[in-house]
Formats: C-alpha cells, structure tokens, sequence
C-alpha cells in the first residue's frame, strides 16, 4: 500500500516523543549552563604548568629546556630561560623559564607538549568556559596564569596525576642514592632531555 | 515499486554549451559557497537548462590549510594532531593511516593489544561516520531535524567513548607510531560492548523510518547512478565504489592490521544509485558491529606501544613507504619520503573525498537540482580533507 512506509516512520517518531516522557534513554539533552554533565577524567582542553608546594614561583617544575616549544605543532608556546639557576624539586640548581608564555588561541589542545615533557612539567587542564573580551591580550596566558598547583592536578586528572607523581618519586629516590655516596656532584646526574631538534 | 518520473536528459555534455548560455536558453548559477548540512564549504558552479543540470563544476579550496607543507616542515609526531582536522568526523582513523605510514619507514611493530585497540575505534569511527552521512542525507532530502537528530544521538554516545579514552571528543589524537598514546580507561571496554549490544536497536529504528519510506525511495531509486566502469576507471573507493557493485575493500585486500583474524562480509551495490548508497552504509554498520563484538571478545592484554618506539628525537632511516587504509569514506592513503632527517622530505595525502568528488558531475547531469544535493550528500566528502 503506498504510504505505508510512511506511516511506519511517524509511528516510530512517535514512539520516540512520547517515550522522551519516560525514558532518559530518549531524551538526551541537557539544560546547560544550570545542568551540567560530570566531564571524563582523560578530558582535555589547554595545557597548565604545574607547580609543587605552595609558592608557584618557587614550585614551577619547568626547567626551559624549551622541548615542548619546539615540539609543538601550531608553535603557540613561547619561552625565554632564565640567565641564574635555582633548585628545583630535587634540590639541583636549574634554569627556570623567565618567560612562559602560550597564545591559547592558537593552541589546538593536542597534547604533545604534555607527552614530549621530561620533567612532567606541563599537562592539560579541562576548563572550557575561558571567553575573555580581549582577543589579543586575553588570550595570551602568561606564565603567573598557565602555573597551578599538584592538587589541581590531582583533582582533575587523578589517575594521571599519581602516575606522575609516583614517577617523580622514584627518580628522586634514584638521584638520591647516587648523589650520597659523592655528594656536591649533583648536577651531572641531572635528567638530561634527549636531543629533539626540529630542521 | 514507484516509477521515477526523473529520466536524465543529457548522456553525455553537449557541446554547443556557451551559445545557449549566450543566448539566455541555459542558465549558470553558482549553488554555494555554503555550508550544506555540515561537509563543508563548498560550492557547484551548475549551468541549468531549466530544472535540469548540464553542466556542473566543483569549486572547492575554501577549508586550504596548506597541511602537506606544514607536514614537511614538522617533525612526524607534529603531524598527528593535524591528521585529525583533514576528515574532522572520523579523526581515529585518520591517525591510523598516518601511524601506519610511518611504521612501514621506520619499521615499528604494533603490539597485539594495541592492533585490537586501533581495531575497535576505528570502526567505532566508521559507525560515526555512516551515521552521520546517513543523517545528513536525509537532512539533504528535506526532512529536517529528526532523522539528523536520532543519528546524531547515537553518534554522541560513541564520541563520549572516544573522550574518555583519548581526552577529545572529535580531535583524537590517540594513535602513535608503534602503538596507542594511552591504556583504555577502566570501565571502557564493557561501556563498548554495552554500546555494541544497543546500536542493532538504532539501526532497526532508523530502517523503519526510512528504508521502507515512499517518499524517501522516490527521492533516492534510480537517482545519481554512478556506472561501474566510470567508478573504477576514476579510482572512486569506499561505499560509493562498492554501492557501483566493485567487491573491493581494502580491509579485504590488504589485511593491513588484524583485519585477517575478523570475519565479515562486504556489502554490495547493484545499481550504483542514492538508495544503494544509503543501504551500503546501512549494511557496512552492522558488519563493523560484528566485527567490534568480535574485537571486544578477543581483545588480549599485554603492553600498548613497541619498546623500540621514541617519542623524542623520531628520525627514521631514508625511504619511503605508503600506508593506506579503508576509511569510512574509502581508501586513505599516506605517502612519505624520509631522508633521515625529523621531518619527512615528502608528505603526500590521498584524500578519498577529493577523488570520490570527481564523478560528482557524472552523476549529476540530468538530474534536477534538488537531486543533485542529494547525490552529493552520497557523495560523503568532508572539505577538510578535500582542501587539505
């Protein structure tokens, strides 16, 4: 019979509305902003420097050895290293970035900086609400706003986090018993980043 | 079971084309730059003879981002992340091809687990992918919104897979060379099968609203037919190639992967036209739907990235090598030249969106205008890929 097909069609869109009454199932959306679904832990958008303790200034993991600047695909990181050195969490001397600089509206939240980091320095954030009137300014997060802390690590990317942390630990307790026995040499068995020089 | 009122009128192109143009018989009008329902921008330069197209020229370059280039002068892991953006709707797959390439030049090998892996989300993409063209499609015959939406329904419960696993929900970004960027999240797999075990209810739901529907066949039978000779002597691949009635499915041929160890069948076509188009993808879903329960019985455990494997300093030998696989839209294609140095001298892409575009004309000539959107949704092209 010639419209039954069609027929068939508004019955299963029917089935659809009338069940959007009862079944979650059927209704899917969300009243976003008052509504919010819990975001996946893995989720990702932005990257941050994360920073020990309590003091971002003194706790800032980075070193400057520039990787993840030129690793990055869109080159939206930009850093000057420091002229001195200060002791990083293992208590070596280290230069630190005196400029850290990334232009969010370039970066595209891929995550290579996270994955070519030695130093487990930088990893990604997941806050998403970051409209700003200043498209140029606003945009260009220096280092006082890219710094946040372990706990917000933690408190984000939990599993990741303690992956990290522990990581740490282990290469600190290495570094340990190597530096006792000849103690002052320290900065010889500082982690080393394998060259990664882009032509 | 209906007659087509619509017969083409133009074979073959006629020739004396720009006197009627002069002479105001013909008319040529461009359809676009637009966005039509989400391929793209993209515009149809047609010359019409009344309602009929005669003639029709794609337009495109719109979405160009110079990604071969760019590619040339970025070392291979900078590449990845823009492997995604070429065919924004199936990214994983994308990664796959691009990983694939360069493992033939610096001769990784893929850990079983990692080949499972690779497996099952690329054909989580492919569902993503049919059910999005086949909802754009019917959004392209007119029948706005809800077929869209319940496609797009189903395809959001998969892309919140992907973000769980891989941190995005369409720029994935997941796929290295010699393996997986990270281990499936605990919960993933038996969330996949959950979803794997629902999805027959979808596509049973979408068949009753569309496959038996009259006004849909009418639209769609006998429309846009794409010979088969003209498919292959144009190297067209994917479901439009196999929707001609060509048994060719690089799954099969190449085997590339863990696709040996699966068993499924290919759907094929047999007249070429929209309605087979639409039950190719149809039908390639349930087939990835076999192969996922398979994948997900048989998945092993064991580590997800060779051990020869470096992220920093990647600099494979001199060579080159091309890795190409069936991606939702057909056969994707990487070809690199390496001369040992971090970046590849040669980064080539073989779109399977451009090259499927080049019959667009073919099929279309002779048809009215509103069939001819509808050809092209077959078509299934994204713009980031065609542009590059």
């Amino acid at each position: 019979m010639l419209g039954e097909g069609i027929l068939k069609g508004l019955a299963e869109t029917a089935r659809n509305f009338l069940g959007s009454y009862v079944s979650k199932d059927r209704l899917t959306t969300v009243q976003f902003p008052e509504e919010r679904l819990p975001q996946a832990e893995a989720a990702r958008n932005f990257p941050f420097l994360v920073y020990d303790g309590s003091d971002w200034q003194a706790g800032l993991r980075c070193v400057a050895c520039q990787i993840c600047e030129k690793e990055c695909p869109p080159k939206c990181i930009f850093i000057e290293k420091s002229k001195d050195k200060k002791p990083d969490y293992m208590g070596k001397p280290q230069f630190y970035p005196a400029v850290f600089n990334i232009d969010v509206s370039v970066c595209m939240s891929c995550q290579i900086c996270v994955e070519v980091c030695p130093f487990d320095a930088i990893e990604m954030d997941n806050a998403f609400e970051l409209s700003t009137c200043d498209r140029f300014g606003g945009l260009l997060w220096p280092k006082s706003q890219l710094a946040k802390s372990n706990d917000y690590f933690h408190q984000i990317h939990p599993t990741a986090a303690s992956e990290v942390d522990e990581r740490l630990a282990e290469a600190k307790t290495k570094a340990d018993a190597k530096t006792k026995p000849l103690a002052g040499a320290a900065s010889s068995t500082s982690p080393q980043p394998e060259s990664a020089s882009t032509t | 079971m209906t007659s087509r009122l619509t017969t083409p009128v133009y074979e073959e192109m006629p020739e004396d084309i720009s006197d009627r143009i002069d002479q105001g018989e013909l008319l040529e009008i461009a359809l676009g730059p637009h966005h039509p329902s989400t391929h793209g921008v993209f515009r149809m330069d047609v010359v019409l003879d009344g309602e009929r197209v005669v003639k029709l020229k794609p337009v495109f370059g719109y979405l160009h981002r110079n990604h071969e280039k760019i590619a040339e002068s970025a070392s291979y892991l900078a590449s990845m992340p823009y492997t995604d953006r070429l065919d924004y709707i199936c990214s994983l797959s994308n990664n796959w091809a691009y990983a694939l390439a360069v493992e033939k030049l610096a001769g990784l090998q893929v850990p079983e687990r990692a080949e499972y892996i690779r497996v099952i989300t690329a054909e989580l993409t492919r569902l993503v992918n049919h059910s999005a063209t086949i909802g754009f499609l019917t959004q392209e015959m007119g029948a706005s919104g809800t077929p869209l939406m319940y496609a797009f329904r189903e395809r959001e419960k998969i892309l919140d897979l992907f973000e769980s696993l891989t941190g995005s929900r369409m720029m994935c970004n997941y796929m290295r060379f010699g393996g997986c960027r990270v281990e499936l999240p605990s919960g993933w797999l038996e969330q996949t099968k959950k979803i794997v075990e629902e999805f027959p209810r979808f596509l049973d739901e979408y068949e009753r609203l569309l496959t038996g529907n009259e006004i849909f066949m009418a639209r769609s039978q006998g429309v846009g037919v794409l010979k088969k000779n003209l498919a292959i002597n144009a190297g067209i691949t994917g479901p439009m190639l196999r929707a001609s009635g060509v048994n060719y499915d690089i799954r099969k041929v190449d085997k590339y992967g863990i696709y040996d160890r699966f068993d499924f069948k290919i759907p094929l076509g047999e007249h070429g036209d929209v309605y087979d188009r639409y039950m190719i993808r149809m039908l390639e879903m349930r087939e990835s739907l076999k192969i996922l329960n398979q994948a997900l019985r048989d998945i092993p455990a064991g580590p997800i990235m060779d051990p020869k494997a470096k992220i920093r300093g990647f600099r494979p030998k001199p060579g080159e090598s091309y890795g190409r696989i069936e991606s939702p839209k057909g056969e994707l294609g990487f070809f690199l030249i390496s001369d040992g140095s971090p970046n590849p001298y040669r980064y080539r892409v073989r779109p399977p969106s451009l090259i499927n575009l080049t019959v667009l004309e073919d099929m279309c000539r002779g048809y009215s205008v509103p069939d001819t959107i509808v050809i092209f949704g077959t078509v299934d092209i994204v713009l980031g890929e065609v542009d590059r």
